[in-house]
């Protein structure tokens, strides 16, 4: 079975050609406007490459930044009604208070709070009204909103009413696309609420380009299916990011650290992907990217999405380095893709950390005679200056005091000669530039489930069992050969302040895409 | 700076980031009330402070906050109108009109829910608090100190339904009310502590409303000016009438750290490794939802009532105890607490042995470094 791997990102499209774990082909190119055709560029060199006909591949897997950088660009969104369920509770924040003026404006149409929602318990708040679902519809309908974001409170314990929401503006707004916050966000009612009208904003805009990724696969005489891959690593069928294109918003560093994890072999790790401009160090923990626990914002706009927990220096290789008063300073200032000039390695005339690399000896880019006259006491204490940030940057995300092996990925690795501190193992593995394809060409799907469970009315085992078969369940739908689901990830937070054991539970499953299914 | 006046659109995420800084690694996230709060401004609310010598002696003022667990509040936000109806139903109760809204605690949200009802209910808010910090019990505060009874106690739900609790002792309003608030949903509006001007007068703690936003707002100054948020933070602590005594007790990274819920609070430590100019030391930090003790081997550097807050290195950013990682870069702050908070009736409700700590409490001035 042959795997197809694209990451459009915002400055390059990468791809690659994969047997199992062995990387056949590559592929790196500027990103065009045109992303569509970007994916038939890449592809169609992939097979070149390679002389195969498109029927020998088996599936297509797509990582993209693109509605990531629309919404905060605030371009293509649309007009969006919110409808939140949990009056009289909630009002007192209304939707989209802290929104930046100029996204509000662009995405805000209309907002309905009505009668609806549930206790942590699974009380309702109160009983929803179809009469007041249909007042709110035909207000919508006035204000022409595109999208109705329905946002309902405690929906990830129940998600009943959404669903029932769902189905009467169904009715009552043909036409009308509805996104639902229990499909999106975990417990923080504004926050979820934020992501669902994030989410509905990008609706139709999603839908086009999901449709031309479709239309240029097709055109390409491909017929193998193809998905796309989310933010904590897995995949999503194409149909479900035309309805949840969120979903994708952190889905480019995850690629890169899970490519990371499958090209050095390592499943627990630091990963650290040296740029041009900085580092980012992230976790593997069992192959998947540790989450972030903070709320993460997006052009402003806080969210709780599955974000990996990133840490970002201002180190890359076209840092500037600077002297002054005999301490050597390196960023954050950065010549950026402007290197190939810049450097003087290049022919420029500003001293970059490539420059250093290669006045030391390890690094073999460039005209070496252009940096011979550099001070030997200035580049020595660069380069110490270099790895001690990286081991500074390193030492920060570990969890616990004992050495952890690094995989070291990115045009800028370069910049690295020996083996950091608190560093038990380096690993640089080949092609590493394009870790980020490689991730989405081997991912897998998920459940997930994050809900308030009562231990007390049904007891630890039973609650943590019933949520452990419907992430199954969930990984399953979502296209899981249920022989291979695993659950990944299992967490209990007891609810501070109050009786009746309420516990918050989280489970993840995992599993191998079933490609026989979809072959 | 003087009293401040009013709090604008404009102040209030200063404000909410000096509360976070006060809460010394508890009080529950500023953020849902800072929103709040900006909800009830957009309405065209205004927050009107008041220094607490502008109550009349016998006029009636109510403190006010909310009662229940972070993560249902997170989902069931308040109505708003609820926490009017708390207020009337004390007014009822005391057969007056209130003349002011009071904070019982300036650390964490409950500092800037006060100022919610203020704006709504169109009432003038006490510069000051009943706990010039966070605390984690109802009882723990200069109002009980000063014999203000905390009872009665008016609940309200997002319903705006209400009820009263009169009870002798404050540990027995608080089990009440914590029964009542699981059967509101989790969360409720509560008005405690009613009292008189000359009550508010000998028992607050006074301009914490301004120092939480003098506190923010100068991080923010430093920030933007690339100046050092700590030089500028002990500066304007050292300009304030009686949190003037602080020092950076250390600046390292957390190494270690044990948490566990016991009895609904999360209790700790974490162990912080030197780095910089503390190479070399570790200092550790227990926690009781707040910071209450820090150490470096047996020797104390700073103990409850005083304040130990845990900022980000390089940013000054206030970090709870929950939300402490490995690794973080961290700086640690010591400051002294107001003197109401540290007399032998103050040390007695929410010293040292009220949280079983051995150690003695000793100002943060008499510690030498």
């Amino acid at each position: 079975m042959l795997r197809i791997g694209v990451d459009v990102g915002g400055t390059n499209t990468d791809a690659v050609l994969m047997r199992g774990r062995e990387v056949l082909a590559t592929y790196k190119a500027p990103t065009t406007a045109d992303v569509g055709g970007g994916i038939v560029a890449a592809i169609e060199q992939l097979l070149r490459q390679s002389s195969l006909p498109p029927a020998a591949i088996g599936v297509v897997m797509i990582g993209t930044t693109h509605f990531t950088n629309a919404f905060v660009e605030a371009r293509h969104l649309c007009r969006v009604g919110v409808l939140r369920l949990g009056a009289p509770a909630t009002l007192a924040i209304r939707p989209l208070i802290d929104w930046p003026a100029a996204l509000k404006q662009a995405v805000h149409g209309h907002t309905e709070i009505i009668g609806g929602g549930f206790n942590y318990d699974g009380r309702p708040i109160t009983p929803l009204s179809h009469d007041e679902v249909k007042r709110a519809a035909r207000e919508f309908r006035a204000r022409g909103v595109d999208v109705v974001a329905i946002s309902s409170v405690f929906a990830p314990v129940n998600t009943d009413q959404e669903l029932e929401v769902e189905r009467i503006l169904r009715d009552e707004l043909p036409g009308v696309r509805v996104c639902m916050s229990s499909q999106i966000g975990r417990i923080g009612l504004i926050e979820r609420e934020n992501a669902a009208v994030m989410n509905a904003a990008l609706q139709p805009m999603a839908e086009r380009v999901i449709d031309s990724f479709r239309r240029a696969l097709l055109d390409l005489g491909l017929r193998a299916p193809f998905y796309v891959s989310q933010n904590d690593g897995t995949l999503l069928e194409p149909d479900v990011v035309a309805r949840y294109p969120v979903l994708t918003f952190a889905s480019g560093p995850t690629n890169s650290m899970r490519g990371a994890a499958l090209l050095s072999g390592m499943s627990d790790a630091l990963v650290m992907d040296i740029g041009g401009t900085t580092t980012d160090v992230g976790a593997l923990v069992q192959g998947f990217p540790r989450e972030s626990s903070v709320a993460v914002d997006i052009g402003g706009v806080r969210t709780n999405f599955r974000m990996p927990d990133l840490l970002s220096i201002g180190l890359g290789g076209g840092s500037l380095v600077t002297a002054e008063q005999g301490k050597v300073r390196i960023g954050p200032q950065s010549v950026g893709y402007r290197i190939s000039t810049e450097a003087l390695v290049f022919g420029g005339n500003r001293l970059t950390t490539t420059d250093i690399a290669v006045a030391a000896g390890y690094a073999d880019v460039g005209d070496r005679a252009r940096v011979a006259h550099l001070d030997r006491k200035l580049v020595n204490a660069a380069v110490d200056e270099i790895h001690r940030l990286a081991e500074d940057c390193l030492d920060r995300m570990k969890t616990s005091a004992g050495d952890v092996p690094v995989v070291l990925v990115g045009g800028g690795s370069i910049l690295i000669d020996r083996q950091p501190r608190g560093c038990s193992q380096l690993s640089i593995p080949a092609n590493a530039g394009v870790a980020n394809a490689v991730g989405a060409a081997i991912a897998q799907v998920s459940g997930l489930v994050d809900r308030v469970f009562s231990f007390e009315k049904l007891g630890r085992d039973a609650s943590l069992n019933m949520a452990r078969e419907e992430a199954v369940r969930q990984a399953v739908a979502a296209g899981a050969d249920p022989a291979t689901v695993v659950i990944s990830e299992m967490d209990e937070l007891a609810i501070q302040y109050l009786p009746g054991a309420a516990v918050r539970v989280r489970v993840k499953a995992i599993g191998d895409l079933a490609l026989e299914r979809a072959a | 700076m003087s009293g401040l006046k009013t709090i604008t659109l404009d102040q209030v995420d200063d404000l909410a980031r000096g509360a976070a800084i006060l809460g010394t690694g508890g009080g529950g996230d500023p953020y849902l009330g800072s929103l709040m709060l900006r909800q009830a401004l957009h309405d065209g609310g205004e927050v009107r402070l008041i220094d607490v010598e502008e109550l009349a002696d016998d006029a009636l003022a109510i403190p006010f906050g909310m009662m229940g667990a972070p993560t249902v509040m997170v989902e069931k936000m308040p109505n708003g109108s609820e926490m009017v109806a708390a207020l009337e139903l004390m007014q009822r109760h005391a057969g007056t009109p209130a003349s002011a809204v009071m904070c019982a605690e300036i650390g964490g949200i409950n500092a800037l829910l006060p100022l919610v009802l203020g704006a709504r209910a169109s009432l003038p808010v006490v510069d000051g608090d009943g706990m010039g910090r966070a605390f984690p019990q109802l009882q723990m505060t200069t109002y009980n100190i000063c014999g203000v009874p905390v009872s009665p106690m008016a609940m309200a739900d997002e319903f705006s339904s209400t009820v009263i609790i009169e009870a002798e002792r404050a540990d027995e309003v608080e089990r009440l009310g914590r029964n009542l608030v699981v059967s509101m949903g989790g969360s409720a509006s509560i008005c405690v502590y009613p009292m008189r001007g000359r009550d508010a007068k000998r028992s607050l703690v006074r301009g914490t409303l301004t120092l939480a936003y003098g506190l923010g707002r100068t991080i923010r100054v430093a920030r933007r000016s690339a100046g050092d948020p700590f030089a500028a933070l002990l500066e304007y602590l050292r300009s304030t009438p009686y949190y003037n005594q602080c020092r950076v007790l250390f600046t390292g990274k957390v190494a270690d750290l044990v948490r566990q819920t016991q009895a609904g609070y999360a209790m700790g430590r974490v162990l912080i490794e030197g780095i910089g100019g503390d190479a070399g030391r570790r200092i550790d930090i227990q926690f009781q939802n707040e910071h209450l003790l820090a150490r470096e081997g047996d020797r104390v550097l700073a103990i409850v009532p005083d304040l130990i807050a845990i900022l980000d290195a390089a940013t000054a950013e206030p970090i709870t105890t929950e939300g402490l990682k490995y690794g973080q870069r961290v700086t640690v702050l010591g400051i002294s607490a107001a003197p109401i908070m540290r007399s032998p009736e103050a040390l007695a409700v929410f010293g040292p042995q009220a949280f079983g700590l051995d150690a003695p409490f000793t100002p943060i001035e008499q510690i030498s470094y």
